[in-house]
């Protein structure tokens, strides 16, 4: 059944751009939102809109009685849930198809599958997709712990079994080392948790975050080539790029083919990401976690791929088969995305829920901003604080990243703190332009003073 | 009697998560550093200071509820 009607399940600008993806499909839409949000940019884009609450998320955009209200009361048939807020709540997606409608994005049961970090582990390696290697299960004893950090290599990490958390997590670089801490280990292990097992992983230095987007229909899965994600703060990605910097052939399409293989071995539906860590020293990659929805940082894929993975997302969620195989997709060029966000870089990153009394966009071709803002906005604070993102298109990694600087200076949100002067600096910095970056190198170099008023 | 007013727009709670007892209740003394509240912005938690000395006089905001920048969050007297 094509849909002819969607509800709009979350806020900001993926609420934008999932209202333009509708559009161009010919769908009508529904745009809900909380008390705080009625004056927000996809509230005026959409067909309709309905009230579901207050401010507060929990009582708005994290209330599944009052979405389904909204859907019931204004004939949608279909809920697309974004990202964050309930966009991976199998909870969520199980009442949306309960009340008969279409959930855009997996089964219910794919949700809840891939939301258990075991579970998906499990999948993972059941699908041929490298794990982090680590003991397999429970290990006791000396000569258990030394045997299981000897087949997956130092250094080694040494966690409490029955521990969860970064609890009690002691990393060993050599073998004399782990003789050392595996006592200490169990000795805490049996003292906070009553039960001294041990679990061994292989510590993963410095990894690059490399990222691939898959589509499946249910059956059939394909991918759209893969981002690189490695600058992050508090785990938060800052700077987004496709494809990743300095693979080998090989190594991307062993890559790519594994999240197509993890996509099809569980009936994928939609647009997903299947996240790895990348170690830069050997080449290898290992699955860390597989997201099931659309990401923030979509927009480089598509620039690169020209495929429009919300209109695709939509499509497939309706019954339709996946419009594209794998020889139609085909990376042109490199594209760069940044995150624009309501912080002062200059303070601790601390937010800045102004009012913006003026915008100019960088306009020209290679050239996008995914934003929710217009002149006289007044950002609500009590979301998060994405304001838009943009994202630019080059023949080259390093033509990119020149189109990005020129970009960001021609962008400007007048009344506002934004994130504009970090991506600045980020743009002008030598490691990123070599590729000698990584998911722990952002923090440091922030510490370190590179960012400056002056910058 | 010194108002304590919110730095910034945001949600304010009177207790550091849900199932803690209040930073302060009245008559409680209060020293100038001590944390009277948070205020929950873009989903950061700022710590909201007395800046006075004192004696708690108790809460004006409600908890977890909306506060504009400026808002009487407490009174210290």
């Amino acid at each position: 059944m094509a849909i002819g009607k969607l509800l709009v399940a979350n806020r900001g600008e993926i609420a934008v751009r999932i209202i333009r993806a509708a559009k161009a499909l010919g769908i009508r839409t529904v745009q809900v939102h909380s008390e705080a949000d009625a004056d927000m940019l996809a509230v005026k884009q959409a067909d309709e809109a309905v009230c579901i609450g207050p401010a507060s998320a929990a009582q708005s955009y994290l209330s599944i009685p009052a979405i389904l209200k909204a859907a019931q009361e204004t004939g949608a048939d279909a809920v697309h849930p974004g990202y964050g807020f309930l966009s991976e709540n199998a909870e969520f997606a199980r009442a949306v198809a309960d009340a008969g409608l279409i959930f855009v994005g997996p089964e219910a049961a794919t949700i809840e599958r891939m939301g258990d970090k075991v579970a998906a582990r499990v999948a993972a390696k059941a699908a041929g997709v490298p794990v982090v290697p680590g003991s397999e299960g429970r290990v006791e004893g000396e000569a258990a712990v030394m045997e299981a950090a000897r087949a997956v290599g130092f250094p080694v990490m040494i966690k409490a079994a029955a521990g969860g958390g970064g609890r009690g997590i002691r990393i060993a670089q050599y073998e004399a080392e782990l003789a050392r801490l595996a006592p200490q280990a169990r000795a805490e292990a049996q003292a906070a948790f009553g039960d001294g097992g041990l679990y061994i992983e292989k510590v993963i230095v410095n990894p690059r975050h490399i990222e691939v987007q898959v589509l499946g229909d249910g059956t059939n899965a394909v991918h759209c080539y893969e981002r690189e994600c490695s600058l992050q703060r508090r785990r938060q990605k800052v700077w987004e790029e496709a494809g990743a910097f300095g693979l080998s052939d090989e190594t991307r399409a062993a890559l790519c083919d594994s999240a197509v293989a993890l996509a099809e071995a569980v009936g994928y539906r939609g647009a997903g990401t299947v996240e790895y860590l990348y170690d830069d020293a050997s080449g290898a990659f290992y699955f860390i976690e597989m997201n099931t929805r659309i990401q923030v940082e979509h927009p480089v894929t598509e620039m690169v791929t020209g495929v429009d993975l919300v209109a695709e997302m939509i499509k497939v969620a309706g019954g339709a088969p996946l419009s594209l195989s794998q020889d139609q997709i085909a990376v042109n060029g490199h594209a760069i995305e940044v995150r624009i966000n309501a912080e002062d870089p200059l303070r601790q990153f601390m937010p800045f829920p102004g009012k913006l009394t003026s915008l100019a966009i960088p306009e020209g071709e290679g050239i996008r901003f995914d934003h929710f803002l217009f002149e006289g906005y007044q950002i609500p604070p009590f979301y998060d604080s994405l304001l838009g993102k943009l994202i630019v298109h080059a023949p080259t990694r390093a033509a990119a990243i020149d189109k990005m600087a020129e970009a960001l200076g021609a962008l400007d949100l007048g009344g506002l703190k934004t994130t504009i002067p970090l991506h600045k600096a980020l743009a002008a910095s030598d490691d990123l332009r070599e590729g000698r970056v990584h998911t722990q190198w952002l923090e440091p170099w922030l510490a370190a003073g590179n960012l400056t008023a002056s910058a | 009697m010194p108002d304590i007013q919110s730095p910034l727009p945001g949600t304010f709670y009177h207790a550091p998560d849900p199932n803690s007892a209040p930073f302060k209740k009245p008559g409680d003394a209060v020293a100038a550093d001590d944390t009277i509240g948070l205020v929950e912005v873009m989903k950061t938690f700022i710590e909201v200071k007395a800046e006075v000395e004192g004696t708690f006089d108790g809460f004006v905001a409600p908890n977890a509820e909306p506060v504009q920048a400026g808002d009487v969050l407490a009174k210290v007297r």
